[in-house]
């Protein structure tokens, strides 16, 4: 069985190498936009806590901002 | 109805999404891979082999139909001056360019063993390049006239022509001989795959556009945290 699944037929290697290629390049994607996100996330937060109280009230009053600010998620 | 559309509306939705499409796309992935590579039967001709179709095409269809949609969208918001549909298209190009690139290079690791070839100038497989890098000029277009006035006419020109070359992808297979075979599957007349090859592709399908929804999303989020930055720094 486990054999069968491996090899299948002597074409293994290209259906392995097919799906692996495609959940690498998803890895890939999916890390590089999490770090831009990250990066600008914690932009954001270091830019925001430099303000002053009055423009940080500004700032606050935006509500896409209080929603960054409030959006505790990694992703 | 475009106020529907403003950032500030949807950035609530789309700043909690993420998690639970995220959530999602590995419950159905995991399904449609045990699918694809365990429970569906190979091929008479084609053996296992065939398998390598359960990503070759749906990441082929998501491609497609991103620039589509990225048409559509650079088009009504040159037109109707809504500057948040530029930025869901651009939002949506990483992951269209990456599926292109998943369905070229599956594609060639298929031609290997059904056509004994890696690559072939084949109206298909060429237009299908073509695209890719009509996705890397919309990214990289970006890149040069970010802080212009002038990237929305540039990205809506780049995305008009680059559409010409989808209807040649469709029917490529139609209007040459080509060592691509035809489509199997058909909205309009009885597609000619079997049920139990069609359950995992669409199951794989579903998959591969619940991804396409996660990288959009984040990369949205991403794009309006960076504009609220240039915010932050004029106040």
């Amino acid at each position: 069985m486990i054999n069968e699944l491996l090899f299948m037929n002597g074409y293994g290697l290209y259906v392995w190498s097919a799906f692996s290629f495609t959940l690498f390049s998803f890895l890939v994607l999916f890390l590089i936009i999490k770090i831009q996100y990250t990066k600008e996330k914690s932009k954001f937060i270091s830019k925001f806590g430099s303000l002053n109280s009055e423009r940080a009230a500004i700032a606050k009053s935006q509500s896409i901002n209080k929603t960054i600010l409030s959006n505790t998620s990694n992703i | 109805m475009f106020k529907y559309f403003e950032p500030s509306k949807i950035f609530s939705i789309t700043s909690k999404a993420p998690k639970y499409v995220l959530f999602l796309f590995i419950i159905i992935l995991s399904i449609g891979l045990t699918e694809a590579l365990v429970l569906s039967p190979e091929d008479y001709k084609q053996s296992h082999s065939v398998r390598i179709m359960y990503v070759h095409v749906p990441a082929a269809w998501i491609s497609l139909g991103v620039f589509s949609s990225m048409t559509l969208l650079s088009v009504i918001g040159y037109i109707f001056k809504i500057k948040n549909f530029f930025l869901i298209s651009k939002s949506l190009a990483p992951s269209g360019l990456v599926f292109n690139i998943i369905a070229l290079v599956t594609g060639s690791i298929w031609g290997k063993p059904t056509w004994g070839t890696w690559w072939a100038w084949d109206a298909r497989i060429t237009s299908m390049l073509i695209l890719s890098l009509f996705f890397i000029i919309y990214l990289v277009a970006w890149r040069i006239y970010e802080n212009n006035d002038k990237i929305f006419k540039v990205t809506t020109i780049i995305t008009i022509l680059g559409i010409i070359n989808v209807p040649i992808i469709k029917y490529s297979v139609d209007w040459w001989n080509t060592l691509h075979q035809p489509a199997s599957i058909n909205i309009l007349s009885k597609s000619s795959i079997h049920i139990s090859m069609l359950f995992p592709l669409i199951i794989m399908t579903a998959a591969f556009a619940l991804f396409s929804l996660l990288i959009f999303l984040m990369k949205y989020n991403t794009e309006l945290i960076k504009i609220k930055n240039k915010g932050l720094d004029r106040l």
